[in-house]
Protein backbone atom coordinates (compact mmCIF):
# COMPACT_ATOMS: atom_id res chain seq x y z
CA UNK A 1 0.00 0.00 0.00
CA UNK A 2 1.04 3.48 -1.13
CA UNK A 3 1.80 5.64 2.05
CA UNK A 4 -0.67 7.58 4.04
CA UNK A 5 -1.75 10.33 2.18
CA UNK A 6 -5.09 11.56 4.49
CA UNK A 7 -5.11 9.98 7.71
CA UNK A 8 -7.90 9.67 10.00
CA UNK A 9 -6.65 9.66 13.70
CA UNK A 10 -8.71 8.67 16.14
CA UNK A 11 -11.61 10.74 14.95
CA UNK A 12 -14.67 10.85 17.21
CA UNK A 13 -17.78 13.05 16.72
CA UNK A 14 -20.51 14.36 19.29
CA UNK A 15 -23.70 15.88 18.60
CA UNK A 16 -24.88 17.98 21.23
CA UNK A 17 -28.64 19.10 21.20
CA UNK A 18 -30.81 20.83 23.70
CA UNK A 19 -28.27 19.05 26.00
CA UNK A 20 -28.24 15.39 24.60
CA UNK A 21 -25.30 14.53 23.55
CA UNK A 22 -24.81 11.89 21.36
CA UNK A 23 -21.46 10.43 20.15
CA UNK A 24 -22.12 9.37 16.45
CA UNK A 25 -19.04 7.89 15.63
CA UNK A 26 -16.54 6.68 17.99
CA UNK A 27 -12.43 6.09 16.99
CA UNK A 28 -12.07 5.97 13.54
CA UNK A 29 -8.81 5.14 12.40
CA UNK A 30 -8.33 4.70 8.60
CA UNK A 31 -5.10 5.17 6.36
CA UNK A 32 -5.72 6.07 2.20
CA UNK A 33 -2.92 6.37 0.01
CA UNK A 34 -2.70 9.18 -2.93
CA UNK A 35 -5.03 7.23 -5.92
CA UNK A 36 -6.50 5.01 -3.72
CA UNK A 37 -10.77 4.60 -4.39
CA UNK A 38 -12.17 3.75 -0.94
CA UNK A 39 -15.61 3.13 -0.73
CA UNK A 40 -17.48 3.57 2.99
CA UNK A 41 -20.75 1.30 3.11
CA UNK A 42 -23.27 0.65 6.08
CA UNK A 43 -26.69 0.89 6.96
CA UNK A 44 -28.22 4.29 7.03
CA UNK A 45 -27.65 6.14 10.71
CA UNK A 46 -24.33 4.77 10.80
CA UNK A 47 -22.70 8.50 10.52
CA UNK A 48 -21.16 7.32 6.75
CA UNK A 49 -21.93 10.98 5.83
CA UNK A 50 -21.36 12.21 9.17
CA UNK A 51 -17.43 10.86 8.67
CA UNK A 52 -17.64 12.68 4.79
CA UNK A 53 -18.34 15.63 6.44
CA UNK A 54 -15.55 15.62 8.65
CA UNK A 55 -13.03 14.45 6.04
CA UNK A 56 -14.68 17.74 3.87
CA UNK A 57 -14.20 20.16 7.30
CA UNK A 58 -18.14 20.93 6.88
CA UNK A 59 -18.18 19.93 10.37
CA UNK A 60 -15.44 19.72 13.15
CA UNK A 61 -14.02 16.50 14.57
CA UNK A 62 -15.07 16.15 18.18
CA UNK A 63 -11.85 14.10 19.05
CA UNK A 64 -8.63 13.10 16.90
CA UNK A 65 -7.82 14.60 13.57
CA UNK A 66 -8.04 14.25 9.47
CA UNK A 67 -4.86 14.89 8.61
CA UNK A 68 -4.15 15.51 4.59
CA UNK A 69 -0.58 15.02 3.65
CA UNK A 70 0.60 15.20 7.10
CA UNK A 71 -1.29 18.69 7.83
CA UNK A 72 -4.62 19.02 9.84
CA UNK A 73 -7.71 19.98 7.97
CA UNK A 74 -10.57 21.58 10.24
CA UNK A 75 -12.23 23.97 7.35
CA UNK A 76 -13.26 22.95 4.01
CA UNK A 77 -11.01 24.16 1.11
CA UNK A 78 -11.13 23.23 -2.84
CA UNK A 79 -8.72 20.41 -1.69
CA UNK A 80 -11.78 18.41 -1.44
CA UNK A 81 -14.02 18.93 -3.32
CA UNK A 82 -17.41 16.89 -2.65
CA UNK A 83 -19.78 15.31 -5.26
CA UNK A 84 -23.09 16.01 -3.13
CA UNK A 85 -25.90 13.62 -2.93
CA UNK A 86 -28.18 15.99 -5.06
CA UNK A 87 -25.38 17.12 -7.13
CA UNK A 88 -26.31 20.94 -5.11
CA UNK A 89 -25.60 22.72 -8.48
CA UNK A 90 -26.98 26.50 -8.15
CA UNK A 91 -30.30 26.71 -10.38
CA UNK A 92 -29.91 30.06 -11.46
CA UNK A 93 -26.49 29.74 -13.00
CA UNK A 94 -26.11 27.68 -16.44
CA UNK A 95 -23.85 24.41 -16.65
CA UNK A 96 -20.52 25.87 -17.25
CA UNK A 97 -21.44 29.36 -15.11
CA UNK A 98 -21.63 26.40 -12.49
CA UNK A 99 -18.43 24.66 -12.88
CA UNK A 100 -16.30 28.51 -13.93
CA UNK A 101 -17.83 29.45 -10.70
CA UNK A 102 -15.53 26.77 -9.23
CA UNK A 103 -12.82 27.26 -11.38
CA UNK A 104 -12.40 31.14 -11.00
CA UNK A 105 -12.35 30.80 -7.63
CA UNK A 106 -9.64 28.29 -7.36
CA UNK A 107 -7.47 29.24 -10.56
CA UNK A 108 -8.53 32.92 -10.15
CA UNK A 109 -5.19 34.24 -10.01
CA UNK A 110 -2.84 31.18 -11.46
CA UNK A 111 -4.29 30.71 -15.06
CA UNK A 112 -5.34 32.89 -17.75
CA UNK A 113 -8.87 33.63 -18.89
CA UNK A 114 -8.38 31.66 -21.98
CA UNK A 115 -6.83 28.47 -19.59
CA UNK A 116 -9.81 28.75 -17.60
CA UNK A 117 -12.17 28.75 -20.06
CA UNK A 118 -9.87 25.53 -21.41
CA UNK A 119 -9.62 24.20 -18.74
CA UNK A 120 -13.49 23.93 -17.79
CA UNK A 121 -14.25 22.69 -21.25
CA UNK A 122 -11.89 19.92 -20.31
CA UNK A 123 -13.67 19.01 -17.17
CA UNK A 124 -17.46 19.34 -18.73
CA UNK A 125 -16.13 16.62 -21.87
CA UNK A 126 -14.58 14.40 -19.07
CA UNK A 127 -18.11 13.47 -18.00
CA UNK A 128 -19.34 13.88 -21.48
CA UNK A 129 -21.55 17.24 -20.61
CA UNK A 130 -19.48 19.36 -23.33
CA UNK A 131 -22.54 19.75 -25.15
CA UNK A 132 -24.95 20.67 -23.01
CA UNK A 133 -22.90 23.92 -21.23
CA UNK A 134 -25.07 26.49 -21.78
CA UNK A 135 -28.26 24.96 -20.52
CA UNK A 136 -29.66 25.42 -16.96
CA UNK A 137 -29.81 22.50 -14.11
CA UNK A 138 -33.44 22.37 -14.61
CA UNK A 139 -32.90 21.49 -18.64
CA UNK A 140 -31.25 18.53 -18.11
CA UNK A 141 -31.98 15.04 -16.55
CA UNK A 142 -30.70 14.06 -12.82
CA UNK A 143 -27.87 12.00 -14.49
CA UNK A 144 -26.67 14.93 -16.10
CA UNK A 145 -26.97 17.51 -12.75
CA UNK A 146 -24.55 14.30 -11.15
CA UNK A 147 -21.94 14.51 -13.91
CA UNK A 148 -21.97 18.34 -13.96
CA UNK A 149 -21.65 18.10 -10.36
CA UNK A 150 -18.65 15.72 -10.67
CA UNK A 151 -17.18 18.54 -13.44
CA UNK A 152 -17.71 20.60 -10.62
CA UNK A 153 -15.71 18.82 -7.89
CA UNK A 154 -13.07 17.69 -10.60
CA UNK A 155 -12.09 21.18 -12.04
CA UNK A 156 -11.07 22.21 -8.56
CA UNK A 157 -7.88 20.21 -9.04
CA UNK A 158 -8.84 18.76 -5.77
CA UNK A 159 -6.34 16.00 -3.66
CA UNK A 160 -9.05 13.68 -2.43
CA UNK A 161 -12.50 13.84 -4.30
CA UNK A 162 -15.29 13.22 -1.92
CA UNK A 163 -18.23 11.33 -3.45
CA UNK A 164 -21.50 11.47 -1.02
CA UNK A 165 -23.96 8.71 -2.28
CA UNK A 166 -22.84 10.49 -5.31
CA UNK A 167 -25.22 7.72 -7.33
CA UNK A 168 -27.61 6.96 -5.06
CA UNK A 169 -30.37 9.32 -6.43
CA UNK A 170 -29.83 8.06 -9.66
CA UNK A 171 -31.97 5.17 -11.60
CA UNK A 172 -30.21 1.64 -12.51
CA UNK A 173 -29.14 2.04 -15.96
CA UNK A 174 -27.60 5.50 -15.47
CA UNK A 175 -26.08 5.03 -12.49
CA UNK A 176 -24.08 2.21 -14.42
CA UNK A 177 -22.98 4.70 -16.84
CA UNK A 178 -22.32 7.14 -14.13
CA UNK A 179 -20.31 4.59 -12.41
CA UNK A 180 -18.30 3.64 -15.21
CA UNK A 181 -17.48 7.38 -15.82
CA UNK A 182 -15.80 7.22 -12.39
CA UNK A 183 -13.93 4.52 -13.16
CA UNK A 184 -13.00 5.71 -16.30
CA UNK A 185 -12.23 9.17 -14.77
CA UNK A 186 -10.32 7.09 -11.42
CA UNK A 187 -8.03 5.16 -14.08
CA UNK A 188 -6.56 7.99 -16.14
CA UNK A 189 -6.74 10.89 -13.21
CA UNK A 190 -5.70 8.52 -10.61
CA UNK A 191 -7.44 10.88 -8.13
CA UNK A 192 -8.05 9.66 -4.73
CA UNK A 193 -11.61 9.26 -3.94
CA UNK A 194 -13.63 8.56 -0.87
CA UNK A 195 -16.91 7.51 -1.95
CA UNK A 196 -20.05 6.84 0.65
CA UNK A 197 -22.64 4.55 -0.67
CA UNK A 198 -25.48 1.69 0.76
CA UNK A 199 -25.22 0.09 -2.77
CA UNK A 200 -22.96 -3.11 -2.62
CA UNK A 201 -22.47 -4.06 -6.30
CA UNK A 202 -21.07 -0.26 -6.91
CA UNK A 203 -18.67 -0.71 -3.77
CA UNK A 204 -16.57 -3.91 -4.83
CA UNK A 205 -16.68 -2.73 -8.74
CA UNK A 206 -15.26 0.77 -7.84
CA UNK A 207 -13.19 0.34 -4.98
CA UNK A 208 -9.63 -0.84 -4.01
CA UNK A 209 -10.72 -1.23 -0.19
CA UNK A 210 -14.35 -0.78 0.94
CA UNK A 211 -14.55 0.41 5.23
CA UNK A 212 -17.16 -1.30 6.31
CA UNK A 213 -19.38 0.65 9.30
CA UNK A 214 -20.80 -1.15 12.21
CA UNK A 215 -24.52 0.37 13.42
CA UNK A 216 -24.22 3.39 15.21
CA UNK A 217 -24.60 5.20 17.61
CA UNK A 218 -21.52 5.07 18.01
CA UNK A 219 -20.25 3.66 15.04
CA UNK A 220 -16.83 2.70 14.14
CA UNK A 221 -15.06 1.16 11.74
CA UNK A 222 -15.98 -3.06 11.32
CA UNK A 223 -13.82 -4.13 8.99
CA UNK A 224 -12.19 -3.03 5.77
CA UNK A 225 -11.91 -5.01 2.96
CA UNK A 226 -9.31 -5.01 -0.08
CA UNK A 227 -10.63 -5.68 -3.26
CA UNK A 228 -8.08 -7.41 -5.41
CA UNK A 229 -9.81 -7.11 -8.75
CA UNK A 230 -7.12 -5.58 -11.38
CA UNK A 231 -7.94 -2.91 -13.35
CA UNK A 232 -9.63 -1.93 -15.85
CA UNK A 233 -12.76 -3.35 -14.66
CA UNK A 234 -15.62 -4.32 -16.63
CA UNK A 235 -19.14 -4.44 -14.97
CA UNK A 236 -20.43 -7.41 -17.49
CA UNK A 237 -16.48 -9.08 -16.64
CA UNK A 238 -17.34 -9.30 -12.89
CA UNK A 239 -20.57 -11.61 -13.46
CA UNK A 240 -19.02 -14.61 -13.34
CA UNK A 241 -15.59 -13.43 -11.58
CA UNK A 242 -14.61 -15.20 -8.42
CA UNK A 243 -13.05 -12.84 -6.19
CA UNK A 244 -15.49 -10.65 -7.17
CA UNK A 245 -18.30 -12.65 -5.98
CA UNK A 246 -16.53 -13.48 -2.64
CA UNK A 247 -16.32 -9.75 -1.79
CA UNK A 248 -19.34 -9.41 -2.61
CA UNK A 249 -20.31 -11.86 -0.30
CA UNK A 250 -18.16 -10.69 2.68
CA UNK A 251 -19.57 -7.38 2.39
CA UNK A 252 -23.35 -8.72 2.61
CA UNK A 253 -22.10 -11.16 4.78
CA UNK A 254 -21.03 -8.12 7.20
CA UNK A 255 -24.36 -5.87 6.64
CA UNK A 256 -26.70 -8.89 7.01
CA UNK A 257 -25.66 -11.33 9.11
CA UNK A 258 -23.19 -9.76 12.00
CA UNK A 259 -24.14 -5.85 11.41
CA UNK A 260 -28.21 -6.03 11.03
CA UNK A 261 -29.90 -2.83 10.52
CA UNK A 262 -31.46 -1.84 13.88
CA UNK A 263 -34.78 -2.11 12.35
CA UNK A 264 -33.63 -5.29 10.81
CA UNK A 265 -32.49 -6.65 13.85
CA UNK A 266 -35.49 -6.27 16.00
CA UNK B 1 -64.24 -2.53 -38.41
CA UNK B 2 -60.23 -3.42 -40.19
CA UNK B 3 -61.66 -6.21 -41.42
CA UNK B 4 -64.57 -4.94 -43.94
CA UNK B 5 -61.58 -2.69 -45.10
CA UNK B 6 -59.28 -6.05 -45.70
CA UNK B 7 -61.82 -7.60 -47.16
CA UNK B 8 -63.07 -4.97 -50.07
CA UNK B 9 -59.42 -4.84 -50.70
CA UNK B 10 -60.22 -5.88 -54.76
CA UNK B 11 -62.26 -3.03 -54.73
CA UNK B 12 -60.07 -0.51 -54.11
CA UNK B 13 -62.49 2.78 -54.46
CA UNK B 14 -65.04 0.80 -52.18
CA UNK B 15 -62.34 0.20 -49.52
CA UNK B 16 -61.26 3.84 -49.48
CA UNK B 17 -65.60 4.97 -48.45
CA UNK B 18 -65.48 2.12 -46.30
CA UNK B 19 -62.26 3.03 -44.02
CA UNK B 20 -62.92 6.48 -44.55
CA UNK B 21 -66.75 5.71 -42.62
CA UNK B 22 -65.69 2.98 -40.19
CA UNK B 23 -62.60 5.39 -39.19
CA UNK B 24 -64.67 7.44 -36.64
CA UNK B 25 -66.25 4.48 -34.95
CA UNK B 26 -62.72 2.58 -34.36
CA UNK B 27 -60.02 3.08 -32.74
CA UNK B 28 -58.66 5.80 -35.47
CA UNK B 29 -58.92 9.01 -33.66
CA UNK B 30 -55.46 10.09 -33.66
CA UNK B 31 -55.93 9.69 -37.56
CA UNK B 32 -58.20 12.34 -37.47
CA UNK B 33 -56.74 14.62 -35.29
CA UNK B 34 -53.41 14.94 -37.60
CA UNK B 35 -55.70 15.43 -40.65
CA UNK B 36 -57.39 18.61 -38.65
CA UNK B 37 -54.16 19.75 -36.71
CA UNK B 38 -52.56 19.51 -41.22
CA UNK B 39 -55.32 21.63 -42.05
CA UNK B 40 -54.24 24.65 -39.89
CA UNK B 41 -53.33 27.49 -40.91
CA UNK B 42 -51.05 30.47 -39.51
CA UNK B 43 -54.22 32.32 -38.69
CA UNK B 44 -55.94 29.10 -36.35
CA UNK B 45 -51.88 28.23 -34.89
CA UNK B 46 -51.00 31.79 -33.72
CA UNK B 47 -53.34 34.39 -33.83
CA UNK B 48 -56.59 33.27 -32.58
CA UNK B 49 -55.67 31.35 -29.57
CA UNK B 50 -53.58 34.50 -28.54
CA UNK B 51 -57.31 36.81 -29.40
CA UNK B 52 -59.04 34.46 -27.70
CA UNK B 53 -56.53 34.89 -24.57
CA UNK B 54 -56.65 38.38 -24.47
CA UNK B 55 -60.78 38.53 -25.11
CA UNK B 56 -60.69 36.07 -22.19
CA UNK B 57 -58.41 38.38 -20.18
CA UNK B 58 -59.93 41.58 -21.29
CA UNK B 59 -63.55 41.27 -21.75
CA UNK B 60 -65.01 40.28 -18.46
CA UNK B 61 -63.26 42.92 -16.38
CA UNK B 62 -64.46 45.53 -19.10
CA UNK B 63 -67.83 44.53 -18.45
CA UNK B 64 -67.94 44.94 -14.77
CA UNK B 65 -66.27 48.31 -15.26
CA UNK B 66 -69.41 48.94 -17.27
CA UNK B 67 -71.67 48.23 -15.04
CA UNK B 68 -70.36 49.60 -12.38
CA UNK B 69 -70.38 52.93 -14.57
CA UNK B 70 -74.04 52.29 -15.22
CA UNK B 71 -74.67 51.62 -11.55
CA UNK B 72 -73.11 55.02 -10.15
CA UNK B 73 -74.48 56.85 -13.16
CA UNK B 74 -78.38 55.96 -12.05
CA UNK B 75 -77.16 56.65 -8.16
CA UNK B 76 -75.66 59.85 -8.22
CA UNK B 77 -77.40 61.19 -11.42
CA UNK B 78 -80.39 63.08 -9.63
CA UNK B 79 -80.42 66.18 -8.09
CA UNK B 80 -78.60 67.01 -5.21
CA UNK B 81 -76.30 63.75 -5.22
CA UNK B 82 -72.96 64.27 -3.09
CA UNK B 83 -71.08 62.68 -5.46
CA UNK B 84 -70.62 63.72 -9.18
CA UNK B 85 -71.91 60.97 -11.69
CA UNK B 86 -69.74 59.87 -14.13
CA UNK B 87 -70.78 61.96 -16.79
CA UNK B 88 -70.53 64.73 -14.70
CA UNK B 89 -66.36 63.80 -14.44
CA UNK B 90 -65.80 63.57 -17.94
CA UNK B 91 -67.53 66.70 -18.68
CA UNK B 92 -65.64 68.93 -16.21
CA UNK B 93 -62.25 66.91 -15.80
CA UNK B 94 -61.86 65.45 -19.07
CA UNK B 95 -58.76 67.50 -20.15
CA UNK B 96 -57.18 66.04 -16.95
CA UNK B 97 -57.50 62.31 -18.80
CA UNK B 98 -56.97 63.48 -22.27
CA UNK B 99 -53.70 65.35 -21.53
CA UNK B 100 -51.80 64.60 -18.77
CA UNK B 101 -49.08 66.58 -19.71
CA UNK B 102 -50.27 70.37 -20.17
CA UNK B 103 -48.54 73.02 -18.26
CA UNK B 104 -50.85 76.40 -17.64
CA UNK B 105 -48.29 77.47 -14.84
CA UNK B 106 -46.67 76.56 -12.07
CA UNK B 107 -49.45 75.03 -10.13
CA UNK B 108 -51.66 74.62 -12.88
CA UNK B 109 -49.95 71.37 -14.49
CA UNK B 110 -51.07 68.19 -16.12
CA UNK B 111 -51.72 65.15 -14.02
CA UNK B 112 -48.85 63.08 -15.36
CA UNK B 113 -46.26 65.78 -14.27
CA UNK B 114 -47.86 65.38 -10.88
CA UNK B 115 -47.55 61.98 -11.20
CA UNK B 116 -44.11 61.95 -12.22
CA UNK B 117 -43.09 64.14 -9.15
CA UNK B 118 -44.51 61.68 -6.79
CA UNK B 119 -42.92 58.73 -8.38
CA UNK B 120 -39.52 60.51 -8.21
CA UNK B 121 -39.90 60.94 -4.53
CA UNK B 122 -40.72 57.21 -4.48
CA UNK B 123 -37.85 56.48 -6.89
CA UNK B 124 -35.56 57.86 -4.58
CA UNK B 125 -37.23 56.01 -0.90
CA UNK B 126 -38.13 53.19 -1.96
CA UNK B 127 -34.51 52.60 -3.97
CA UNK B 128 -32.65 53.82 -0.27
CA UNK B 129 -35.48 50.96 1.29
CA UNK B 130 -34.81 48.39 -1.32
CA UNK B 131 -30.65 48.41 -0.64
CA UNK B 132 -31.06 49.24 3.23
CA UNK B 133 -33.42 46.40 3.37
CA UNK B 134 -31.80 43.71 1.68
CA UNK B 135 -28.26 44.25 3.57
CA UNK B 136 -29.97 44.27 6.73
CA UNK B 137 -32.29 41.60 5.89
CA UNK B 138 -29.04 39.90 4.72
CA UNK B 139 -27.48 40.91 8.32
CA UNK B 140 -30.11 39.30 9.82
CA UNK B 141 -30.75 36.43 8.05
CA UNK B 142 -27.14 35.60 8.52
CA UNK B 143 -26.75 36.07 12.45
CA UNK B 144 -28.83 34.59 14.76
CA UNK B 145 -28.04 37.10 17.39
CA UNK B 146 -28.75 39.94 14.99
CA UNK B 147 -31.95 38.08 14.59
CA UNK B 148 -33.22 37.93 17.99
CA UNK B 149 -31.80 41.30 18.55
CA UNK B 150 -33.17 43.32 15.89
CA UNK B 151 -35.70 41.22 15.23
CA UNK B 152 -38.60 42.21 17.66
CA UNK B 153 -37.97 46.31 17.35
CA UNK B 154 -38.36 45.78 13.52
CA UNK B 155 -41.79 44.29 14.50
CA UNK B 156 -43.47 46.57 16.38
CA UNK B 157 -41.90 49.51 14.07
CA UNK B 158 -43.62 48.20 11.25
CA UNK B 159 -46.72 48.05 12.57
CA UNK B 160 -46.77 52.00 12.70
CA UNK B 161 -48.07 54.15 10.24
CA UNK B 162 -46.51 55.80 7.75
CA UNK B 163 -48.38 59.20 8.35
CA UNK B 164 -47.16 59.16 12.00
CA UNK B 165 -43.51 59.38 11.08
CA UNK B 166 -44.27 62.32 9.42
CA UNK B 167 -44.03 65.04 12.22
CA UNK B 168 -40.77 63.35 12.99
CA UNK B 169 -39.32 63.32 9.76
CA UNK B 170 -40.58 67.00 9.24
CA UNK B 171 -38.87 68.21 12.82
CA UNK B 172 -35.65 65.92 11.69
CA UNK B 173 -35.33 66.98 8.01
CA UNK B 174 -37.13 70.37 8.60
CA UNK B 175 -37.78 69.88 4.65
CA UNK B 176 -41.07 69.00 2.90
CA UNK B 177 -39.45 66.73 0.21
CA UNK B 178 -36.55 64.57 2.30
CA UNK B 179 -39.55 64.28 4.92
CA UNK B 180 -41.43 62.49 2.16
CA UNK B 181 -38.91 60.53 1.17
CA UNK B 182 -38.03 59.54 4.48
CA UNK B 183 -41.71 58.49 5.39
CA UNK B 184 -41.40 56.35 2.28
CA UNK B 185 -38.63 54.58 2.92
CA UNK B 186 -39.67 53.95 6.35
CA UNK B 187 -42.54 52.42 5.16
CA UNK B 188 -41.19 50.25 2.75
CA UNK B 189 -38.03 49.13 4.36
CA UNK B 190 -40.06 46.25 7.00
CA UNK B 191 -41.58 43.83 3.98
CA UNK B 192 -38.21 44.62 2.52
CA UNK B 193 -35.86 43.34 5.22
CA UNK B 194 -38.41 40.80 6.83
CA UNK B 195 -38.36 39.12 4.02
CA UNK B 196 -35.03 39.40 2.86
CA UNK B 197 -33.91 37.58 6.07
CA UNK B 198 -36.28 34.62 5.55
CA UNK B 199 -35.13 34.70 2.35
CA UNK B 200 -31.48 33.97 3.19
CA UNK B 201 -32.57 31.26 6.46
CA UNK B 202 -33.86 29.55 3.70
CA UNK B 203 -30.78 29.15 1.74
CA UNK B 204 -30.50 25.10 0.75
CA UNK B 205 -27.59 24.20 3.48
CA UNK B 206 -26.43 22.31 -0.01
CA UNK B 207 -25.78 25.78 -1.82
CA UNK B 208 -23.92 27.22 1.85
CA UNK B 209 -21.86 23.64 1.80
CA UNK B 210 -20.90 24.78 -1.93
CA UNK B 211 -19.80 28.06 -1.17
CA UNK B 212 -17.79 26.47 1.68
CA UNK B 213 -16.02 23.95 -0.03
CA UNK B 214 -15.22 26.92 -2.93
CA UNK B 215 -14.15 29.27 -0.20
CA UNK B 216 -16.13 31.68 -1.38
CA UNK B 217 -15.61 35.06 1.18
CA UNK B 218 -18.40 37.11 2.25
CA UNK B 219 -19.05 39.09 -1.04
CA UNK B 220 -18.57 36.65 -3.10
CA UNK B 221 -20.94 34.82 -1.26
CA UNK B 222 -23.30 37.64 -1.20
CA UNK B 223 -23.65 38.11 -4.93
CA UNK B 224 -23.37 34.64 -6.12
CA UNK B 225 -25.45 33.18 -3.92
CA UNK B 226 -27.37 34.60 -1.28
CA UNK B 227 -29.26 37.32 -3.79
CA UNK B 228 -29.70 34.88 -6.42
CA UNK B 229 -31.13 32.16 -4.08
CA UNK B 230 -33.10 34.81 -1.89
CA UNK B 231 -34.75 36.64 -4.89
CA UNK B 232 -38.04 35.21 -4.74
CA UNK B 233 -38.22 36.36 -1.33
CA UNK B 234 -36.71 39.44 -1.51
CA UNK B 235 -38.73 40.56 -5.05
CA UNK B 236 -41.85 39.56 -2.67
CA UNK B 237 -40.63 42.07 -0.55
CA UNK B 238 -39.80 44.94 -2.66
CA UNK B 239 -43.33 44.06 -4.21
CA UNK B 240 -45.20 45.05 -0.83
CA UNK B 241 -42.99 47.67 -0.28
CA UNK B 242 -43.66 49.28 -3.64
CA UNK B 243 -47.15 49.05 -3.04
CA UNK B 244 -46.62 50.74 0.52
CA UNK B 245 -44.57 53.58 -0.75
CA UNK B 246 -47.03 54.35 -3.44
CA UNK B 247 -50.13 54.64 -0.27
CA UNK B 248 -47.44 56.32 1.95
CA UNK B 249 -46.71 59.06 -1.19
CA UNK B 250 -50.11 60.16 -1.30
CA UNK B 251 -51.01 60.65 2.41
CA UNK B 252 -47.55 62.26 2.92
CA UNK B 253 -48.07 64.60 -0.20
CA UNK B 254 -51.45 65.65 1.28
CA UNK B 255 -49.85 67.36 4.37
CA UNK B 256 -46.45 67.89 2.90
CA UNK B 257 -47.90 70.21 -0.13
CA UNK B 258 -45.85 70.26 -3.60
CA UNK B 259 -46.58 69.61 -6.60
CA UNK B 260 -47.23 65.81 -5.85
CA UNK B 261 -50.64 64.09 -6.51
CA UNK B 262 -51.24 63.48 -3.30
CA UNK B 263 -51.33 67.38 -2.60
CA UNK B 264 -53.40 67.83 -5.93
CA UNK B 265 -56.39 65.43 -4.00
CA UNK B 266 -56.04 67.36 -1.18
CA UNK B 267 -56.11 71.22 -3.27
CA UNK B 268 -58.86 69.90 -5.28
CA UNK B 269 -60.87 68.76 -2.31
CA UNK B 270 -60.18 72.50 -0.71
CA UNK B 271 -61.53 73.95 -3.96
CA UNK B 272 -64.22 71.65 -4.12
CA UNK B 273 -63.49 70.17 -7.48
CA UNK B 274 -64.89 66.60 -6.95
CA UNK B 275 -64.46 65.14 -10.48
CA UNK B 276 -60.68 66.06 -10.15
CA UNK B 277 -60.63 64.07 -7.06
CA UNK B 278 -62.31 60.96 -9.36
CA UNK B 279 -59.86 61.40 -12.57
CA UNK B 280 -57.04 61.48 -9.82
CA UNK B 281 -57.60 58.39 -8.17
CA UNK B 282 -57.73 56.72 -11.29
CA UNK B 283 -54.61 57.56 -11.87
CA UNK B 284 -53.11 56.99 -8.46
CA UNK B 285 -55.02 53.10 -8.83
CA UNK B 286 -53.38 52.41 -12.33
CA UNK B 287 -49.74 53.71 -11.26
CA UNK B 288 -49.89 51.89 -8.44
CA UNK B 289 -50.94 49.06 -10.63
CA UNK B 290 -48.25 49.26 -12.98
CA UNK B 291 -45.12 49.96 -10.35
CA UNK B 292 -46.48 46.51 -8.65
CA UNK B 293 -46.33 44.92 -12.18
CA UNK B 294 -43.48 46.32 -13.05
CA UNK B 295 -41.71 44.65 -9.86
CA UNK B 296 -43.13 41.09 -10.54
CA UNK B 297 -41.92 41.57 -13.84
CA UNK B 298 -38.85 41.86 -12.91
CA UNK B 299 -38.83 39.43 -10.31
CA UNK B 300 -39.81 36.96 -13.20
CA UNK B 301 -37.06 37.66 -15.85
CA UNK B 302 -34.37 38.19 -12.39
CA UNK B 303 -35.32 34.46 -10.96
CA UNK B 304 -36.40 32.98 -13.97
CA UNK B 305 -33.83 30.27 -13.11
CA UNK B 306 -34.45 29.63 -9.32
CA UNK B 307 -37.74 29.27 -9.45
CA UNK B 308 -37.75 26.48 -12.69
CA UNK B 309 -35.75 24.29 -9.90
Amino acid sequence: MAKPYLSLDHISKTFVRGGVKSEVLRDINLTIGKGEYVSIIGHSGCGKSTLLNLIAGLSDVTTGAVLLEDREVNEPGPDRAVVFQNHSLLPWLTVYENVSLAVNKVFGGKKSKAERHDWIMHNLSLVHMGHAVAKRPAEISGGMKQRVGIARALAMEQKILLLDEPFGALDALTRAHLQDSVMEIHMSLGNTMIMITHDVDEAVLLSDRIVMMTNGPSATIGEVLKVDLPRPRSRLDMVNNRTYASARAEVLEFLYARHKAPALAA
Amino acid sequence: MALAVVKSESDAPQAVTVSVKTTPKAAGEPQIVAFKAARKSVWSDAVAPRLKGAAVAVVPPLLVVLVLLVVWQIAFSRPGATLPAPTVVWKEANDLILQPFFVNGSQDIGLGWRVLTSLERVAYGFGLAAAVGILVGAVIGQSVWAMRGLDPIFQVLRTVPPLAWLPISLAAFRDANPSAIFVIFITAVWPIIINTAVGIRNIPQDYRNVAQVLRLNQIEFFFKVMLPSAAPYIFTGLRIGVGLSWLAIIAAEMLTGGVGIGFFIWDAWNSSRLPDIIVALLYIGVVGFVLDRLISALATFITRGTSAN
